[in-house]
């Protein structure tokens, strides 16, 4: 089987250029001004653009446990839809993914189900609960590529620079969610004006900043990679910064909804505006995108956190912490941060694609002859409604809900295999 | 001339959503509302046919005993429903409680709720009027009305008085509604109390002042407000004791010298008797502390009443 996509606006190495690329089967054959060879399959391509298929290290499939909330398949056919080809999974399951058959069970739903291409992140801590070292080795052995305990935090720092030590033995960068616990509390929104005006217990900077800078010292000390999950304010920037210049192994990525909306999102007590990190300050946002632009924030991630309307719809202070993200990161981070002209097409791209696969070592997804047909399709003057009844998602908690946002995915592939077509 | 302000279906989230002249004329409404309370038979037949329900999902006796013998007077049914945040985070949701009791066909809404947006949800889910009856730390616009009723009525327009409010500034919804609406009517609000209990950007938030010493902040003051200082703030590790904060921040006739000589005298209550406030000052000639209560009937009464479609 042989696809040909005609004069499609290509990325290759952090630049556009009008090509044409052929697949056949899971691979590129060729790519090139012109092709003229014989093609089962032609996508006309000359008003659209071609980029390596997406690659999001951070989102919950909530499979095994929560599959009322997504599974699977559901979580990688939206992923597909958002124009990703390889996501991570948090281990956060229930049980949490934090042994061999756990992580064997997620690859093989994967393979036999998947529309795109997941990859499994094991547990630091057994069941996550911040006790005791989790079988890294064995789970290595099964294929994780990270290990996290996201969504809680090691509080204590003695296990977390043992888990660090063992972790270095096995090359596995670890995934940190910066929370403190006791500075976080009750703690529902960022703790600034708004939190003063709603009456809502605030979640200090600090408590994600004190972590990082602790982590940021063990993995010194231990000599471990690390990888700050979800960054939400400017001091977590500046740290982060000066690790780099001091040559330690620590990246960090943010979520699309950090760098594109702020505390005042959550005036209106919209259940989905309530996520961990919370949507800090205005200043924070633009610090976070700045620190994108200028590579100090390695890539993006979704942190797609679906959750039902049941479990949503309530009480501000009772709702769960999470939004959706998979089918939104591109339209949202297109529409808000390069129309305006704030973030390049090119970086957005790259923050997309490579610079996640460099985090976590894995292939670079570049679009060149013999690489893996892993790209996405892009419609850049059609718009990606966001309706209920539009996402493919099980769970419809995105602070986006009921907007179009400009820019479209319209078609992915997988190894070579169209996973969204629309 | 303005336009007479409408009332009929609007809620009563906060007083964000509502013009000085509309607090004004809520204020004259109130006016009317207390002389009724103080027949001999306290009762109009204004919302005959009208049913209220008094939805409260956090304790409190005094708040809702005010909203349903206001409801009563106006000749209003009057249905309570009071359950426990345990029982309705364990069981039915606040969504699914609000879709039984509006099958009941409910006209408003009172709600009292521990987390900060409940009236919303209330009324998202209702489409009905609906009224806070305090929501976690966040909002209690009624107690400010019958605060602001209250000065009003014996100092006469709140434009330019120096009005301080003491005590734990960050758990009180009472203060934050009260600000909104003191401000609108052109009041000079200070708060203070420990800087632990103090809420981060109140200057840019509320444009009210500041102060952590209780003399500074009492200086000129036209009035006084104690706060309720609860004892599991000290557990909560925000301060070290009750002993401690009464000896810096209780309100005495050696602390009040600092404030204009006749002083008004207000608490929302529950008053901590010698916590938070001396009985020597609670029970003074310049304490008005019992009238507020009296008055949160006639307030209660008059936004009923205006917003169930009432006309003075």
């Amino acid at each position: 089987m042989r696809t040909l996509i005609k004069n499609g606006t290509v990325y290759q190495k952090g630049q556009f250029t009008q090509k044409d690329l052929l697949i056949e089967n899971e691979h590129i054959l060729d790519i090139a001004d012109k092709i003229n060879i014989p093609a089962e399959q032609v996508i006309d391509a000359s008003l659209k653009y071609v980029f390596p298929g997406f690659i999001d290290l951070h989102s919950h499939l909530r499979d095994p446990g929560q599959t009322y909330k997504e599974d699977i398949v559901s979580g990688t056919r939206a992923a597909a839809k958002g124009g990703f080809t390889t996501v991570c999974a948090m281990p956060n399951t229930e049980p949490v993914t934090d042994n061999i058959a756990a992580v064997e069970y997620i690859h093989r739903r994967a393979k036999d189900l998947g529309f795109c291409k997941v990859k499994v992140i094991g547990a630091l801590t057994k069941k996550q609960e911040g006790l005791e070292i989790a079988e890294m080795a064995s789970m290595k052995k099964g294929g994780i590529v990270a290990v996290s305990d996201d969504g809680k935090c090691v509080q204590n720092a003695r296990l977390m620079m043992n888990c660090m030590k063992y972790a270095v033995n096995y090359q596995l960068p670890i995934i940190i969610h910066a929370e403190d616990y006791n500075l976080a509390g009750k703690g529902q929104i960022h703790s600034g004006k708004v939190a003063t005006a709603l009456g809502l217990s605030g979640i200090p900077p600090i408590a994600e900043e004190v972590i990082i800078s602790r982590d940021i010292m063990l993995a010194e000390s231990t000599k471990a990679k690390i990888h700050i999950a979800h960054l939400s304010s400017a001091k977590s920037v500046e740290m982060i910064k000066d690790a780099k210049t001091r040559g330690l192994q620590v990246t960090c990525e943010v979520t699309p909804h950090h760098l594109v909306l702020n505390e005042e999102a959550c005036i209106s007590f919209d259940t989905n505006t309530k996520m961990k990190p919370p949507l800090r300050s205005e200043k924070d946002r633009q610090t976070l995108v700045e620190a994108l632009r200028n590579g100090t924030i390695d890539c993006i991630a979704t942190d797609h956190a679906p959750h039902q309307d049941f479990e949503k719809e309530r009480e501000f202070d009772y709702a769960p912490f999470g939004v959706i993200g998979f089918e939104t990161a591109f339209a949202v981070l297109y529409s808000e941060l390069v129309l305006p002209g704030v973030l390049s097409l090119e970086r957005l791209i790259e923050a997309l694609t490579v610079s996640p696969a460099r985090v976590l070592g894995l292939p670079s997804p570049e679009l060149e002859k013999g690489a893996c047909a892993d790209l996405c399709l892009a419609d850049l003057d059609q718009k990606t409604p966001i309706y209920s009844d539009t996402l493919l998602s099980k769970s419809k908690n995105s602070p986006w809900i009921n907007l179009e946002l400009q820019g479209k995915i319209t078609c992915t592939f997988c190894n070579g295999r169209v996973t969204w077509q629309g | 001339m303005s336009s007479t302000p409408q009332f009929l279906g609007r809620n009563v989230f906060d007083l964000d959503d509502y013009s000085a002249d509309e607090i004004m004329y809520i204020l004259e409404a109130a006016k009317g509302m207390k002389e009724i309370n103080l027949r001999e038979y306290k009762k109009i037949p204004t919302l005959r046919g009208k049913t209220v329900c008094t939805l409260f999902v956090e304790n409190s006796t005094r708040t809702r005993l005010s909203f349903e013998l206001a409801a009563s007077r106006l000749s209003a049914d009057v249905v309570s429903f009071q359950a426990s945040v345990s029982a309705l985070q364990k069981g039915e949701s606040l969504q699914d409680t609000v879709y039984t009791l509006n099958a009941m066909g409910i006209d408003l809404y009172v709600i009292r709720h521990s987390s900060p947006g409940a009236p919303q949800l209330v009324h998202k889910h209702s489409g009905k009027p609906v009224m806070n009856g305090g929501d976690g730390r966040h909002a209690h616009p009624t107690q400010a009305l019958l605060d602001i009723f209250s000065i009003w009525e014996k100092l006469g327009a709140l434009n330019g008085l120096k009005i301080t409010i003491v005590g734990d500034i960050l758990n009180s919804r009472v203060v934050r509604s009260n600000l909104i609406g003191m401000k609108k009517l052109g009041a000079e609000v200070t708060v203070c109390g420990p800087r632990t209990l103090m809420p981060g950007y109140m200057e840019d938030v509320y444009g009210c002042k500041v102060e952590y010493d209780l003399e500074t902040a009492l200086k000129d003051a036209d009035v006084v407000m104690g706060l309720r200082m609860q004892l599991e703030r000290q557990t909560e590790g925000l301060f070290p004791s009750l002993e401690e904060y009464t000896k810096h921040y209780v309100l005495s006739k050696e602390t009040l010298k600092f404030a204009k000589k006749d002083a008004l005298i207000m608490h929302p209550g529950p008053m901590n008797r010698g916590i938070e406030i001396l009985p020597e000052i609670a029970d003074s000639q310049q304490s008005i502390i019992v009238e507020q209560v009296a008055n949160g009937v006639a307030v209660r009464m008059a936004l009923m009443f205006l917003v169930l479609g009432g006309k003075i």
